[in-house]
């Protein structure tokens, strides 16, 4: 085993040392009937030309990004990321590292995770952040609970226009913590405020909205607030797609109390789905309700500036059942691919990103719903996503297959009453010949 | 470690300073010591009704955390605001500026059953 | 070192991005003017100084690449390069998880077959690899139990966790609005049956061990203790973090446990990434099978395919599937080792350990002398009557070079270091790993000041880890917690 280094030798003196004869003594507190007498029925081991060989050939057997030009979005997006990403997060003193809890060891580390709750309070507009959640749906399930633990309310107002397994997940967590959700339907593609004004009361701990939603629509935060805290009911704002930021303005300055999301468009490769970075943002004097690690900045001995984890008595190695929540692993090198690439980017970077998605949605958006029998849904404003109507979605997504384009969401998967409709997203990644192309092929279908 | 005479104890390492029907309640030397520094202290809401035993605020240190109990059953009619800028007052002055809340009591005859300096002294020497 | 924020200067950009190539429109059009940020206040770096920053910063790092790593509970072993580069493959990193599951065939089935390998190892029928870490499968494994009960109609309310546990076992049965209650470990360090007994009533959910135990010992009695849970009702959950112990040596689901979960990024060699991400895949005996996180995935003749028809399904607990990046490393880990390779691993991981404890003992006190299993764990409070405590023990170590251990864990055990050296380490590693414990041991009696101020980095021919050279000693952290500072504020200027 070339991961083992003890030689027979080495084995051989340590058994002396120990005064035993095999290693075998070594489990005597393992009651026989437990101990396994033959081996486990698992593949046996390959070296590593094999090893390379059938991994190579089991990812062949998919049908990857950079093989195929993609207008899927929904939850995870298909973004630019940069050589210098891996290269920075394959040095290995990070990955190879444990949280950092021995502060002197770990200035590195701390230090990048210091400059990423930056970053998220710049782009979110709130006071104070974490080091990363599992992801943003886990992270909208958190934000719930800090709002029920705030408020002690046991309500939750969830839109419709959140990404549907965001709100199963929300749905899981509330399930177990015995909290009600109440789910709030759309209207012209976003949250419907009519209905918001009917179902919050005083029992509601928060309003859990997505912007820019599911739809790709921008929804009317403002007016959501304004109903939300006239009802003393917190906001919770989940940011999917967060290159929107560098467009945006920020939950923060439209008064959400508790802002989450998803950082997997910031230098994380789209990988089936994980792992990706939740964040989870507030105000300052919900700071000590926040789960999850926090770096803060202080001094050595010498007075010289240094980072520590701190507020641990909220967690649960010292607060145990207490504890604001029960996360420990938290998505560390996740976050620092995105402070690379949020570095990187910069100001100006962020913004062209940001814009070209929004342009180029917008072009192709025109094209399509110029084509006859597909249209327009919803005239809201949109981000990088957006809904076109049309007939049999199924054979559309089979025909763009075939010219190795990964097509749009069918809506119908996740919204019943939403048959026939697409989801189409675009990035800097999609050139305009590929979107000529898409509009040629939708044209050409009968 | 400094155990005053005049004051009541629990087993819980909380003092309380009875004048009449109103009390006074903080955390002993003692226990100062084994949190160590005290980092933050979360009072609780004046007019807050209590059981005797029943948490009432909490003091964190850096590697740890505490429940602070109500000593006898009573209803908290002050807090020490200057905690919120400045907990390390707790480690300075334990039974001085360091107190954490006021209360009246309910019942005073549930101080009967609270320590007498001599008898939590005896409580933290086993402890150790 | 100065942060990014700091050596910012207007103008400069780190990435080059194409020019739009659709007809120009003012992003005013097509995004109403109020819903627009007025200003975005990121750093302005060139590429080359990002790499530089960062290339520096990791130098302020320590990783296992760079050093013996011997955290306990943690199981710092060696992440193979190799599982780096297939999790790297375009097929692997990037495919998209909405797309059509047709597309996605090598994905699925390599998921369904780290199913089918972590069933075998455990002794368990069924898995979900949905959890992002260990925390989050606790999590799923309790919402499961809870699901369970209900389903069964009956009601109960309580967790039993021994107080030598992690954490995040009590504070997960609180997510899942559970009381905990904490039974007294036995003078042998293991669970007391005792008084497991009298806590054990008809509203007992369910009990959460971790074995072996924090202390690194097995759990010997825990046939009676499952036998004795089962009897009245309840579910034994096992905490994996200590899996290493017994790959191949012996199964959980013999011991009788209903629901276990893994840590790939500890037992499976997925690199811990400075705290994630990880992955908590959690697996469950057959009754609880139907309570899985939905979607399974299910093979049908050659083809996978993910099942969401799962009506008893406790829902979902991530999107989309999981950490599969992790999962890669952790299934091309699995396929290197094979069945002699797990046992190696556990067999070489305990005889590390064992060595390392004797090596110690005469120098620290050992609570619980007896054989440990991959870990084990000594108290400082020999060294404490010198008036040095564990921390200090700790950042001393760093002085040789070395990582500390886990430190103040468990709980049970007054200045813990906890111990853990994995079987990728070697005797010399060891070794000498032992004789800087035994040297700063020696210290605290001669000279107790210079391990009460460690670390010393800039001190003349230390062996000093090249991640502390020449940087921080002791952080405040109690102006840390009074004051919070967690983000630069002079951005806000």
């Amino acid at each position: 085993m070339r991961f083992i280094p003890n030689t027979d030798q080495d084995r051989k003196e340590m058994l002396e040392f120990l005064g035993i004869k095999s290693i075998k003594e070594l489990f005597k507190n393992i009651p026989e009937e437990l101990l396994l007498k033959k081996n486990l029925k698992i593949p046996k081991g390959l070296s590593e030309i094999e090893l390379v060989r059938e991994m190579r050939l089991l990812s062949e057997k998919n049908a990857d990004l950079e093989h195929y030009s993609c207008f899927l979005g929904a939850g995870a997006y298909h973004h630019f990321i940069p050589a210098i990403i891996p290269h920075l997060t394959g040095r290995s003193e990070f990955y190879t590292s444990y949280t950092p809890y021995q502060s002197e060891a770990s200035q590195g580390l701390l230090q990048t995770i210091y400059e990423f709750q930056t970053l998220v309070c710049e782009l979110t507009g709130m006071d104070v952040t974490n080091a990363s959640m599992y992801d943003g749906a886990s992270a909208l399930a958190e934000a719930m609970i800090m709002a029920f633990h705030i408020t002690r309310r046991e309500e939750i107002i969830i839109s419709k226009t959140i990404h549907p397994e965001y709100r199963e997940v929300v749905k899981t967590y509330a399930q177990a913590k015995n909290l009600k959700i109440i789910e709030l339907g759309y209207e012209n593609g976003i949250t419907s405020l009519e209905e918001l004004g009917k179902k919050v009361s005083d029992k509601t701990a928060a309003v859990l909205i997505q912007n820019p939603n599911f739809f790709g629509s921008l929804e009317n935060v403002k007016e959501i607030e304004r109903i939300a805290h006239k009802n003393k009911v917190l906001l919770v704002v989940a940011i999917v797609e967060p290159t929107s930021l560098g467009l945006l303005k920020p939950p923060g300055e439209l008064g959400a109390d508790i802002v989450v999301g998803e950082g997997q468009s910031f230098g994380n490769p789209i990988s089936f789905g994980g792992p990706y970075l939740g964040f989870m943002a507030t105000k300052d004097k919900y700071m000590r309700k926040l789960p999850g690690r926090l770096v803060g900045a202080t001094t050595d001995s010498k007075g010289r500036r240094g980072y520590i984890l701190t507020l641990q008595a909220r967690e649960q190695h010292i607060r145990r059942e207490k504890a604001t929540s029960n996360i420990c692993t938290n998505e560390a090198l996740c976050a620092l691919a995105a402070t690379i690439c949020l570095v990187s980017l910069g100001k100006e970077g962020l913004r062209k990103v940001a814009e070209l998605s929004t342009k180029k949605a917008h072009y192709v958006f025109e094209k399509i719903k110029g084509i006859e029998g597909f249209e327009e849904v919803f005239s809201s404003p949109f981000y990088n996503e957006f809904v076109i109507k049309c007939k049999d979605t199924k054979k559309i997504n089979q025909i763009l297959l075939k010219e190795r384009i990964i097509g749009p969401l069918e809506l119908e998967r996740y919204y019943p009453e939403l048959k026939n409709h697409l989801l189409f997203c675009t990035t800097e990644m999609n050139s305009r010949e590929e979107m000529d192309e898409l509009v040629n092929i939708l044209r050409k279908i009968k | 470690m400094e155990i005053p005479k005049e004051l009541k104890y629990a087993k819980t390492h909380e003092w309380i300073k009875v004048e009449k029907e109103m009390g006074t309640v903080g955390i002993t030397d003692y226990a100062q010591e084994q949190l160590t520094d005290v980092v933050f202290v979360e009072l609780p809401q004046i007019g807050k009704v209590v059981s005797k035993g029943e948490a009432v605020a909490v003091v964190e240190s850096v590697k740890s955390v505490s429940d602070i109990y109500a000593p006898v059953s009573s209803e908290v009619t002050g807090v020490n605001k200057e905690l919120e800028n400045n907990p390390g007052l707790i480690n300075k002055e334990p039974y001085g500026k360091g107190w954490i809340f006021k209360l009246k009591m309910k019942d005073p005859k549930e101080l009967d059953s609270l320590l007498s300096a001599e008898e939590y002294e005896k409580t933290v020497t086993s402890d150790r | 070192m100065k942060l990014i924020f700091e050596k910012s200067k207007p103008g400069r950009m780190g990435i080059s991005l194409p020019d739009c190539d659709v007809p120009e429109k003012k992003i005013e059009e097509l995004i109403p003017k109020n819903s627009l940020r007025s200003e975005l206040r990121l750093p302005e770096v060139s590429e080359a100084e990002v790499v530089r920053h960062y290339t520096k910063l990791s130098t302020q790092n320590y990783g296992i690449d760079t050093g013996f790593y011997p955290l306990g509970s943690c199981t710092m072993k060696y992440n193979p390069k190799v599982n780096e580069e297939i999790a790297e493959l375009p097929g692997f990193r990037s495919l998209h998880p909405v797309q059509d599951e047709e597309l996605s065939q090598g994905a699925l089935e390599l998921m369904y077959n780290l199913e089918k390998i972590l069933c075998e190892i455990t002794g368990m029928d069924g898995f979900t690899l949905q959890p992002a870490a260990g925390a989050q499968g606790e999590l799923a494994g309790l919402m499961m139990t809870k699901a369970y009960f209900e389903h069964r109609g009956e009601r109960r309310t309580k967790i039993i966790v021994p107080d030598s546990s992690h954490g995040t076992n009590p504070a997960s049965a609180t997510l899942c609005g559970y009381e905990s209650i904490t039974i007294r470990s036995n003078e042998k360090g293991t669970v007391d049956l005792k008084e497991l007994k009298k806590v054990l009533d008809g509203e007992v959910a369910c009990i959460i061990l971790t074995n072996p135990n924090t202390l690194g010992l097995f759990e010997e009695e825990i046939l009676e203790i499952t036998h004795i849970a089962h009897k009245r009702g309840a579910l034994v959950y096992c905490d994996g973090a200590n899996m290493n112990a017994f790959l191949g040596i012996a199964r959980p689901g013999d011991m009788g446990f209903d629901i276990i979960h893994l840590n790939l990024h500890k037992t499976f060699s997925t690199p811990h990434g400075g705290g994630g991400p990880g992955s908590g895949p959690v697996g469950v005996k057959k009754s609880l099978v139907p309570f899985l996180p939905k979607p399974t995935i299910e093979k049908e003749k050659d083809r996978y395919r993910l099942d969401y028809d799962r009506p008893l399904s406790i829902g979902k607990i991530k999107t989309f599937y999981g950490n599969f990046g992790v999962m890669v490393k952790a299934y091309a880990y699995l396929r290197t080792l094979g069945p002699e390779g797990l046992r190696e691993v556990a067999e070489n991981a305990v005889l590390n350990a064992n060595y390392l404890m004797k090596k110690l003992k005469s120098y620290y006190y050992l609570p619980f002398d007896r054989v440990c299993m991959h870990e084990f764990v000594l108290s400082g409070k020999r060294q404490l009557e010198e008036g040095v405590h564990t921390n200090d023990i700790a950042k001393r170590l760093l002085d040789y070079g070395f990582h500390a251990p886990t430190i103040y864990f468990p709980l049970i055990v007054s200045e813990a270091i906890m111990i853990e050296p994995t079987e990728t380490e070697s005797k010399e590693t060891l070794d000498e790993f032992a004789s800087a414990m035994i040297r700063i041991a020696k210290e605290t009696e001669e000279n107790p000041e210079i391990v009460k101020t460690a670390p010393h980095p800039t001190a003349e021919g230390g062996r000093t880890h090249p991640s502390t050279k020449g940087g921080r000693r002791r952080l405040d952290a109690v102006t840390a917690a009074r004051r919070p500072n967690l983000r630069w504020k002079k951005l806000d200027k």
